[in-house]
C-alpha cells in the first residue's frame, strides 16, 4: 500500500471506531492479549486515534512479564552449579533475579548463549559437548512447538547433552480467568497463537462469558480493523469470535504443530506473575521425554526470589493498573536498570509506555 | 634463515627486536605515507591555522570483518568522521593497535590495508602510532584506538546552542545499515544478506554544506544508537522538541526486513558514514540540491522539524498518523522472538 | 507475544529446511510444521520456523478491503 493510502485507510477505521464508541456511554475496556500486539499499538502511536471512552489494556502475553523471578535464579544456580552453557531467546537475557540478570552473569564469566532459534541450542550444544547445554524454554503456544521440534530433533540426532528448563504457558487457562472481570468488554486475540489454535478454539469467551474476541494482525492497520470489529460488536450487543487474520490463522490452527506440542509435553501447574497459581496453564515433559528436563537433572530446589513490593507488574499484567500508577515506573524502574518484568520485555506494559510515551 | 611470521606472539608487544620487525615489516609497508616511518611517540604537525579538531576513539567491533568493511577501515571512518562534525577537514590519524596473542597476521595486513584504503580515501594520513600484544583472552583479536586532527573550516560556529525553532533536520541517508551488517555477521546466526556497512567518510558532506555558514547549525553522526539516540541528544542538548514524520525516514527494504525479523528497531541500529544536519528552514532546498550529486548522501531526506513544544523529546508523526515518543535506546540491541 | 514475518519460500535444502527470502535476507527455516508448503509461498517464520503458510488470496482480499476503505475517505473529501 501507498502511504497515503495507509494513512487515508487508518483515519477512515479512526472515524469508524469513533462513530461506534460514541453509540456506547461508557467507558470501553478492551484487553489486547498479546505483548506483540502492545508494542505495535504503541510503536503505530494508535492510541491517538483512538476514542477517549475506548481504552485498551496489556494483557498476560508476554512471556518475559509473566514468568516468575525464581525462573531467572533456578537458570543462574544451575548453570553456577552444574557449569552448564545457557542457551536463551534475548528476550530473557536483561530480566533481573535475585541472583541478578543472565547479562549480569555473563559479564561474570557465566556462558550465555542468545539464540534466535530454538535449533541454534542443538548446534551449540554439538559445538560444546559434553559440557551440557541448557535452553530456556519460555513461550506461548507459537514458540512452544518450535521447542518441541527441537527436543525432538535431538533426540533423533542423539545429542545428549541438550536440556530445556521449562516455564511455558497455555493461553486459555488465564484468559477465562480474565474473561470473568466484569470491566473486561471484549479481546483483541493473539494473532500467531491463533495460527496455532485456531481461531475455532476462543468460542468459549461468546458461549461462557458473552464477550467477543476478534483474532488481529500486527500491522496497525490489522489492529485498527480489528478494534472497529470489536467496538462494533459490542455496540449491537453481538459478541462474537470473528477472525481478522485469515491470512494467517486458519479456522482449525496448525494441526501439525499442536501434535508436536502434544507429543514432548502435557499441562501441568503454572505460576504467573500477576494471576498466581493456575492449574492446567504450564507444559511440563512428558515421560518420554524426561531426559532432556533440566529441571530434573539440575537440581537447585526452587528459589525463593522476592519481588520488590513496590512493583506493580502483577496489576499491570491483568490491566487493572498502567505503568502511571506505579511509584516506581521512570523513576527507580527504567529500561537501563528494570526493577519488574514489565520493563525489561521490550514488549512488556512499561517497557511500551516508557518507550513510545504512554497514554 | 627464519621461519616467516604467521601468528601475533606475546613477544611481538615486547618493544624489543620483534616489536621493531613487526612495525618494519608489516605495518610501515602499509601505512607510511612519509610521516610515520620516523615513529615518532608524538608527532609536531605543521600547516594549522588557529584552530584545529582533535578527537579520540576505539574500535572492538566482533566480528572483525563483516561485508562492505571491517574494524580497519571503521577505525578511520569513524575518527574522521567526529572530526568532519565539527566543521573541520580530517587531516591526520593516531593508530593505536591492541593485538591478542595468536592472532592470524593475515587477518592484521588485511585489516591494514583496508585502513590504509580508508584513509587514503579520506584524504587523512596515519602519522603516529603504536602497537601492543596482549597474551590470548585479554582481548578479543584486535582492538583499535584512533586519535584524529582536522583543521576548522566552518565560517560559522556549529553547536546546540545555534538550533532554532523551525529549524529543519536533514539525515544523508539510509540508516540503521552498519548496525544491521555486524548484527546479522555474528556467528550465532546463520543469515544471508546484502546488507552492507555504510562506513564512510562523511566529510565530502560537510565540505558542500559549510559555505551555507550560520545556515548550518549543527551536525552529528549518528553511530552508536543510531538515529535514535542523535535526534534525543539534539533535543536534550539544545532543550528543544524535536518533530519527525515516520514515512519520510529513508530506510532499505532489507534493513527493515532483518530489523522486522530480529524484532529490532532500524532507528536504533549504528550508522557509520551518516549524518544529522540541522538547518535554517530557509535553506533546506539548497542543501537538499548540494547533496543531490553526492554518492555518499544518496538517499538524504527531511526528517522533521525543531519545535518549542515537547522540550528535549522526540515525537514521531507515524506513518498511520498516529503519534509517539521516538525513545533514547537502552542497552546492547537484542534479537528477540516475542 | 510472538513476533513472526512473512519471508518467501525460494528453495528446499532438504526433507525438513527451506530457504527463505525477506528483503534480500535469507535463512533457512524448518519446515516440520507446514508440510504443504511450496515453492514461492510466503512462510510465517517464527524463531527459525515456519509456523504457518501466508494465503495470498485472503491477504489480497484485506488488502483490496483496506483500499477500498481508503478510496471511500478519499472520495468523500473531494465530494
Amino acid at each position: 500500500m501507498k502511504p497515503e493510502q495507509e494513512k487515508q485507510t487508518a483515519t477512515a477505521l479512526s472515524d469508524a471506531i469513533h462513530d461506534l464508541a460514541s453509540r456506547i456511554p461508557r467507558e470501553i475496556k478492551i484487553m489486547e492479549v498479546c505483548g506483540t500486539h502492545t508494542m505495535s499499538i504503541h510503536a503505530a502511536g494508535l492510541k491517538k486515534l483512538f476514542p477517549p471512552n475506548l481504552n485498551l489494556v496489556s494483557g498476560p502475553g508476554c512471556p518475559v512479564c509473566v514468568t516468575e523471578k525464581s525462573f531467572i535464579d533456578e537458570a543462574i544456580l544451575i548453570a553456577r552449579k552444574y557449569d552448564v552453557v545457557i542457551a536463551t531467546f534475548g528476550d530473557l537475557v536483561r530480566v533481573p533475579g535475585d541472583e541478578g540478570s543472565l547479562a549480569e552473569f555473563r559479564a561474570e564469566g557465566g556462558a550465555v548463549k542468545v539464540v534466535y532459534s530454538p535449533l541454534d541450542a542443538i548446534a551449540i550444544a554439538k559445538e560444546c559437548a559434553p559440557t551440557p547445554v541448557v535452553f530456556l524454554g519460555v513461550g506461548f503456544e507459537t514458540t512452544i512447538p518450535t521447542v518441541a521440534a527441537t527436543v525432538k530433533t535431538a533426540r533423533l540426532q542423539g545429542i545428549n547433552n541438550l536440556y530445556v528448563l521449562t516455564a511455558f504457558k497455555t493461553i486459555h487457562p488465564p484468559l477465562k480467568t480474565l474473561a470473568d472481570k466484569p470491566d473486561l468488554d471484549g479481546f483483541l486475540l493473539p494473532g500467531h497463537v491463533a495460527a496455532i489454535l485456531g481461531s475455532n478454539c476462543f468460542d468459549y469467551l461468546v458461549k461462557d462469558f458473552h464477550k467477543p474476541g476478534v483474532v488481529a494482525g500486527f500491522e496497525a492497520l490489522d489492529i485498527l480493523i480489528a478494534v472497529r470489529d470489536l467496538v462494533s460488536m459490542l455496540a449491537e450487543n453481538k459478541p462474537a469470535i470473528a477472525n481478522d487474520y485469515k491470512r494467517v490463522v486458519r479456522d482449525a490452527g496448525n494441526p501439525v504443530a499442536r501434535a508436536l506440542m502434544e507429543e514432548v509435553f502435557s499441562p501441568c501447574v503454572a505460576q504467573w506473575r500477576g494471576l498466581g497459581v493456575i492449574p492446567g496453564s504450564g507444559l511440563e515433559f512428558r515421560h518420554k521425554y524426561n531426559d532432556f528436563d533440566a529441571a530434573k537433572l539440575f537440581a537447585v530446589g526452587t528459589p525463593q526470589s522476592k519481588d520488590d513490593p513496590r512493583c506493580r507488574c502483577a496489576a499491570i499484567i491483568t490491566g487493572s493498573k498502567t505503568p502511571a500508577h506505579c511509584g516506581l515506573f521512570g523513576k527507580e524502574c527504567t529500561p537501563e536498570y528494570p526493577v519488574g518484568p514489565c520493563m525489561v520485555s521490550s514488549e512488556g506494559t512499561c517497557a511500551a509506555y516508557y518507550k513510545y510515551g504512554g497514554a | 634463515m627464519t621461519k616467516p611470521m604467521t601468528k601475533i606472539s606475546l613477544g611481538h608487544g615486547g618493544g624489543g627486536k620483534m616489536t621493531g620487525s613487526l612495525i618494519k615489516d608489516t605495518i610501515l609497508p602499509r601505512l607510511d605515507r612519509g610521516r610515520l616511518g620516523a615513529l615518532p611517540d608524538s608527532v609536531v604537525l605543521d600547516g594549522f591555522g588557529d584552530r584545529i579538531a582533535y578527537t579520540t576513539d576505539s574500535f572492538v567491533v566482533s566480528p572483525i570483518f563483516f561485508p562492505g568493511g571491517d574494524i580497519g577501515s571503521l577505525s578511520i571512518h569513524g575518527t574522521c568522521n567526529d572530526i568532519a562534525c565539527s566543521g573541520a577537514r580530517p587531516l591526520f590519524i593516531s593508530m593505536g593497535l591492541i593485538l591478542e596473542e595468536g592472532f592470524e597476521l593475515a587477518q592484521l595486513e588485511r585489516i591494514l590495508d583496508s585502513a590504509a584504503k580508508a584513509a587514503d580515501e579520506a584524504g587523512v594520513q596515519i602519522v603516529t602510532g603504536d602497537t601492543k600484544v596482549v597474551p590470548r583472552g585479554a582481548a578479543d583479536k584486535i582492538f583499535i584506538n584512533t586519535s584524529g586532527i582536522g583543521r576548522v573550516e566552518a565560517q560559522a560556529p556549529l553547536g546546540p546552542e545555534q538550533i532554532q525553532i523551525d529549524d529543519k533536520i536533514i539525515v544523508s541517508g539510509p540508516v540503521g545499515a552498519h548496525g544491521m551488517a555486524v548484527m546479522l555477521s555474528r556467528a550465532e546466526f546463520s543469515f544471508s544478506f546484502d546488507i552492507q556497512t555504510d562506513s564512510a567518510s562523511v566529510w565530502p558532506i560537510v565540505e558542500r554544506l559549510l559555505p551555507l555558514k550560520s545556515e548550518i547549525r549543527f551536525l552529528r553522526d549518528p553511530t552508536r544508537g543510531g538515529l535514535a539516540a542523535t535526534l534525543n541528544e539534539v533535543a536534550q542538548l539544545s532543550n528543544k522538541g524535536i518533530e519527525i514524520e515516520e514515512s519520510s525516514i529513508p530506510v532499505d527494504q532489507s534493513v527493515n526486513a532483518a530489523a522486522e525479523m530480529l524484532g529490532i528497531d532500524p532507528l536504533q541500529a549504528a550508522n557509520e558514514g551518516k549524518i544529522v544536519a540541522v538547518v535554517a528552514p530557509g535553506s533546506v532546498d539548497h542543501v537538499m540540491s548540494l547533496l543531490v550529486d553526492l554518492p555518499i548522501a544518496e538517499g538524504a531526506a527531511v526528517i522533521g522539524t525543531i519545535t518549542d513544544t515537547n522540550a528535549s523529546k522526540v515525537v514521531m508523526k507515524t506513518r498511520v498518523g498516529g503519534t509517539r515518543i521516538l525513545a533514547e535506546p537502552s542497552g546492547e540491541l537484542l534479537p528477540r522472538i516475542c | 507475544m510472538c513476533l513472526a514475518v512473512p519471508m518467501k519460500l525460494v528453495e528446499m535444502v532438504n526433507e525438513d529446511f527451506g530457504r527463505v527470502d525477506a528483503g534480500g535476507v535469507r535463512t533457512d527455516v524448518n519446515l516440520m510444521m507446514i508440510p504443504h508448503a511450496q515453492l514461492g509461498d510466503y512462510l510465517i517464520v517464527h524463531a527459525g520456523f515456519g509456523i504457518e503458510v501466508l494465503d495470498q488470496e485472503e491477504a489480497e482480499i484485506r488488502l483490496d478491503l483496506f483500499r477500498e476503505i481508503a478510496e471511500a475517505t478519499a472520495g468523500l473529501e473531494v465530494d
